[in-house]
């Protein structure tokens, strides 16, 4: 499962990070790095780009850079 | 240069009592609270210039404390010193002292907002590498107890190795008074100790800055490893030979992106430090929170985006208005009375119809652009700018670009010239330049008054459901350039800047009240601009062309003149006999001559030569407008709208006829007539390519625009 799967409300732990893609580098300058819980907050109108949650920021990124995060999600979270 | 100045106004006092001022640098992350306390420590002893070679905006101001003073330099916000995007590059290149002619910062001011510690820490651990004095400010502390986080400040100053941690309230000022008594000796502080969070890199880097000696400093050994200041990485692989580089980042990095690994090892110290010096009590929500929370989400946040932008509409037209006609009549009262005081002659037709008619017209638009930049600044100031560019993204995705080019087409409609300086956040040059070029086709303020003129003379007043008929046609104009400004991206975008597919990553800052002072600066700093403009390009040109519509005289002229005041029944034969002087005057010989360039758009040579007066700064055309009018006319009660509705062809038909007038608004939407953008567009993309290329595609297609509808509409 990867951060784009997750619904609005969702809260997951980040698991494993493929680096292979620059913009993930720079999310993960951003803090987005591996053993943090995260937040689906938003998902804007067509689905993306997507708003996430975490350490009391919130970070706009697009699906096909979400796709190289996995992620575990936290039970009992959804909405 | 400035220190002698200094030394020659001893009546201040302020030169004499504080010597050599050390330059203290201001960093932080982007929104955590920066220019505000900027503002606070500084007031309004600020200036405002360019680093050298470079076209960022350098703000540096003056911080009076009891025993010293500081020069104080903000510079723009970053995440990391790793950044790619021209503004990161400087914000780190001044903080290194790498910026020829601006000197290394002697300490830096370290912004660190309480409610975003996480990324605000990071940039904390990177800056401790550059080893020199630090003192911290704790901004948004006010916020950060209203989310029930609590941050234990000692803790933190000791996790930091004892760098002074000061927290402050922009909002209430609480705070102030400790952290200038910190700034106090600053440059005297120890340098900061080096974190442990990455101890083998840390001892990698000294090993090599003390083998390298010399030039070679801490930072630039650092840069050099990681890869993320390529001049460095190409040297340090000369010095040490590109084998045993190769060799040490493979042991640092094995085969991932040395970033990747800075932000695993740096972020899981700055989360054990949390861990130990914050607090997160239990949120519960606030009713505030949670309707923001709500607005927050797409449909009513995108709703909510659009109501905000017919207020805006609707209050640029209908809360200015009393100011206005208060302005208009001043103007036209100055210029009676100077009639009245120096006689019927040139003197006085110069002081009436040159300078008050030409410059007034131009003035009277303060309050629409102050109350435009109002709303823009407050915007900006609560944060939803930027959350526009995630609710937007989508829709830039489909002209090839992405959420992060809304904020400069966004602020574009104030003015172009910041919204391409602002485009420097745009890591993708491809998608810069895209941006760039549509930025100018936002309607900007300097529109304004073209806009507002016509629409006033031409539209009629009426109420369509809740809008108004002229608010419409002003939110269609907007329409027109942001529909011009997305197709010339897309078709940019899909040849001569084809790329890959831009990337959006952004910080969305969570709503903030805004700054009362914040906003009355930047308020009053666009009031100054307009102002300064006002008084200087459009003064001189109201002056110029003046003297060209004036000269040479008829010779029936002064019989004429001197009749004037008790000839009620002669109205028409003074007003031919001024259109008579205007056809033959210089003015009128140039227009003429220009005349058949404009005709297919139906433009006499008045309007025609307002419209090429106006290249250099588009505004400029309501001022010549108002000269032109002015002195072609002998009725001097009428107002510009007035005149403009019965100015005539010399066969009697009128000139501004409506598909005349939508013409001409098409051709104000799409033409770019800004000096100023196109001086901006050459420094930013640093070629002359592109603002030709803007130059002449713009005014084609205004041409363009223009003539269709004049020709169809006429057969209509």
């Amino acid at each position: 499962m990867t951060l784009a799967d997750l619904n609005p409300g969702d809260t997951a732990r980040l698991t494993e990070i493929n680096t292979n893609d620059p913009g993930v580098i720079k999310l993960m300058m951003l803090g987005m790095v591996e053993d943090i819980t995260v937040r689906m907050e938003n998902i804007a109108i067509g689905g993306d780009p997507l708003e996430v949650g975490f350490f009391g920021s919130s970070i706009s990124l697009r699906k096909e850079q979400a796709r190289h995060f996995k992620v575990t999600r936290i039970d009992g979270s959804a909405s | 240069m400035t220190e002698k100045t200094e030394v020659k106004i001893p009546l201040s006092g302020i030169g004499i009592r504080h010597k050599a001022k050390a330059s203290i640098a201001l960093i932080g992350n982007p929104n955590a609270g920066k220019s505000t306390l900027f503002n606070r420590l500084t007031g309004l002893r600020q200036t405002t210039g360019n680093f050298p070679g470079v076209t960022v905006e350098k703000h540096q101001g003056t911080v009076e404390l009891t025993h010293s003073a500081l020069n104080l330099v903000d510079l723009p916000g970053i995440y990391s010193l790793d950044g790619t995007s021209t503004d990161e590059r400087i914000a780190v290149d001044v903080a290194l002292g790498r910026v020829p002619g601006t000197e290394r910062p002697a300490g830096l001011l370290v912004v660190i907002d309480a409610t975003h510690l996480y990324q605000g820490m990071y940039l904390l651990e990177q800056l401790i590498e550059l080893q020199i004095p630090m003192v911290i400010a704790l901004t948004m502390i006010d916020a950060a107890t209203a989310n029930g986080i609590s941050i234990d400040t000692a803790a933190l100053q000791k996790a930091l190795g004892g760098v002074p941690v000061y927290p402050v309230s922009s909002i209430t000022g609480n705070g102030f008074d400790n952290l200038k008594a910190g700034l106090e000796n600053i440059t005297s502080n120890a340098v900061p100790k080096i974190p442990a969070s990455w101890p083998e890199f840390s001892t990698v880097a000294q090993q090599l800055a003390d083998e390298l000696g010399g030039h070679w400093q801490r930072i630039d050994v650092i840069q050099a490893l990681l890869q993320t200041h390529p001049g460095y990485a190409g040297k340090l692989g000369k010095e040490l030979g590109v084998e045993r580089v190769a060799r040490i980042r493979a042991d640092l990095f094995a085969d991932t992106p040395p970033a990747a690994v800075e932000a695993r090892k740096r972020y899981k110290w700055v989360q054990t430090v949390i861990a130990e010096v914050q607090e997160q009590a239990p949120l519960y929500s606030k009713v505030s929170a949670r309707v923001i929370r709500w607005t927050n989400q797409p449909w009513p946040a995108t709703l909510l985006f659009f109501a905000v932008l017919i207020l805006v509409f609707q209050a640029v037209f209908s809360w200015a208005t009393p100011l206005m006609d208060l302005i208009d009549n001043a103007s036209s009262g100055l210029g009676r009375l100077a009639i009245e005081q120096l006689g019927d002659n040139a003197l006085s037709s110069f002081i009436a119809d040159g300078v008050i008619a030409g410059v007034g017209s131009v003035i009277i638009f303060l309050p629409q652009i102050l109350i435009l930049f109002l709303f823009i600044i407050v915007l900006e100031d609560t944060g939803y700018l930027a959350r526009t560019s995630f609710l937007m993204d989508r829709v830039m995705r489909t002209v090839g670009l992405s959420g992060q080019s809304v904020i400069p087409m966004l602020s574009s409609f104030a003015c172009a010239v910041p919204s391409i300086m602002a485009t420097r956040v745009i890591p993708d040059r491809r998608d810069r330049i895209a941006t760039i070029l549509a930025a100018p086709f936002m309607t900007c303020s300097a529109r304004l008054p073209i806009y507002a003129l016509l629409i006033a003379a031409f539209v009629p007043d009426e109420s369509i459901g809740l809008m108004n008929l002229q608010g419409l046609v002003l939110f269609g104009l907007y329409i027109l350039g942001i529909l011009g400004g997305l197709v010339t991206a897309r078709m940019l975008k899909s040849s001569a800047l084809k790329g890959p597919k831009p990337q959006f990553m952004l910080a969305l800052p969570e709503f903030r009240m805004p700054n009362l002072q914040t906003v009355a600066i930047k308020l009053f700093d666009r009031a100054r601009i307009f102002l300064k403009r006002a008084g200087t390009v459009i003064f001189f040109v109201a002056i110029l062309v003046w003297t060209l519509a004036y000269f040479p005289r008829m010779d029936t002229d002064d019989f004429a003149r001197s009749n004037f005041a008790n000839s009620a029944q002669e109205t028409s034969v003074e007003n031919a006999m001024a259109a008579a002087q205007m056809e033959q005057s210089w003015l009128g010989r140039i227009g003429r001559t220009i005349e058949p360039v404009f005709k297919p758009l139906g433009w006499d040579w008045r309007v025609s030569s307002a419209v090429v007066a106006g290249f250099p700064a588009r505004e400029v055309v309501v001022a010549v407008m108002g000269t032109i009018y002015a002195v072609g006319s002998e009725a001097d009660e009428q107002s510009l709208s007035e005149k403009l509705r019965s100015a005539k062809w010399p066969d009697g038909r009128l000139i501004f006829t409506l598909p005349m007038v939508l013409g001409l608004l098409v051709f104000y939407a799409w033409c770019l007539q800004c000096a100023a953008t196109l001086a901006t567009i050459r420094r930013e993309t640093n070629s002359w390519r592109w603002p030709i290329f803007a130059w002449f595609y713009m005014t084609g297609l205004g041409y363009g625009g223009a003539l269709i509808i004049y020709q169809v509409g006429s057969l209509l």
